[in-house]
């Protein structure tokens, strides 16, 4: 069993909230830099830079959740992420039809950019990535389960776009691989109710700015870096697990 | 009626924005999901939420939104304060329910 030390949400230039430096190029340093051997990218609504991310990070030795934080209906924020490229393709053609459309505004919301490896603009994402997908939790958890991957509700402790902010619950009918504590949240929560008691729980960095990458992280105990494997440490199966690391309350 | 009259007429509080009260607003939306005022206010109108954070100053400032009325005494967070008043668009404030500010704000606007 090796230890490998993952933050699985992290947002690029392409969130409208990422900042400008978070190329594909500079998170893969710096994932490097923090020790990282799994990251998650999870742009809002979109998976557009994680394949690239992927191949860039592999040179590294980094393991990449290919995926999107995606908005439901109901305006939580959820991490998903797809086994291999087919089915990535169909969480974006997912997203794209069910994308609630507006157009972006980069003066109140910020740029959508593409970049290539080079941190070369090749296109602006045309819609406002921070609005809701027409799809409910349930709805969306089904697709992305149903077609292989990784489903994990996102801060859900957070006072906004969170599961508990929106529905004030975990609902007992959700499947989920885990819940994401909030990166600021003292780890004693996780152990405050009964009804949590066998729930995996990760923590990640969320992470819009290079500085913060690495910064909330959680360690995964896995025999090699794979899909499956993840899946299985998240499921606390055949004796693969994860924990959450100690990490200072403030970041 | 402007920003400033209503504050008078219904007891509100001003959290930010003072600078732009006397703006006239036309109407009201009510609601706390952001896509739902993306897809529905209009310009000019105020908006009642209990939302506080940054996003909806960002949103209002898309929907060219006259002015933000929190409920339940909510109130903005330090950076929705600060892109309030660069905005200018005021964030006022009610103890009151959504449901019994938007009935007082409806009848005096009928």
């Amino acid at each position: 069993m090796n230890k490998y030390k993952a933050d699985l949400h992290l947002h690029t230039v392409l969130s409208p909230c990422g900042d400008l430096d978070m190329s594909p190029t500079k998170l893969v340093i710096q994932a490097k830099r923090m020790g990282l051997k799994i990251i998650g990218i999870s742009d809002h609504n979109s998976t557009k830079h994680a394949e690239l991310i992927s191949r860039l990070a592999k040179k590294e030795g980094i393991f990449v959740l290919c995926g999107a934080e995606i908005t439901s209906k109901e305006e939580i924020h959820l991490l998903c992420f797809m086994p291999h490229p087919k089915s990535l393709k169909m969480l974006q053609r997912y997203i794209d039809k069910y994308l609630i459309k507006t157009a972006h505004s980069p003066k109140n919301f910020g740029e959508q950019l593409l970049v290539n490896e080079h941190e070369e603009v090749v296109a602006e994402e045309e819609f406002l990535l921070i609005n809701a997908i027409d799809r409910s939790i349930n709805e969306i958890s089904d697709f992305v389960i149903d077609n292989g991957g990784i489903f994990i509700p996102a801060h859900i402790n957070r006072a906004a776009y969170s599961l508990l902010s929106q529905l004030g619950v975990v609902p007992p009918d959700l499947v989920f691989h885990a819940l994401e504590i909030y990166k600021y949240s003292p780890l004693n929560l996780v152990n405050e109710a009964d009804y949590l008691k066998n729930i995996t729980f990760i923590q990640s960095s969320d992470a819009h700015y290079i500085p913060d990458i690495g910064k909330a992280t959680t360690d995964f105990y896995m025999n090699k870096l794979c899909f499956s494997e993840v899946k299985m440490a998240l499921a606390k199966e055949q004796g693969r697990y994860c924990e959450i690391q100690n990490q200072t309350k403030e970041i | 009626m402007t920003i400033r009259e209503l504050i008078k007429q219904l007891d509100l509080s001003v959290y930010s924005g003072e600078q732009a009260l006397d703006k006239e607003f036309q109407g009201a939306y009510c609601s706390d999901l952001l896509s739902d005022v993306i897809g529905n206010a209009q310009e000019e109108q105020l908006w009642i939420t209990l939302q506080t954070h940054k996003n909806v100053l960002a949103i209002a400032s898309l929907k060219d939104i006259c002015a933000i009325i929190l409920v339940n005494k909510h109130q903005p967070n330090e950076d929705t304060k600060k892109a309030s008043n660069e905005e200018e668009i005021p964030i006022l404030g009610t103890r009151l329910s959504a449901f019994e500010i938007c009935g007082q704000l409806y009848q005096l606007t009928q």
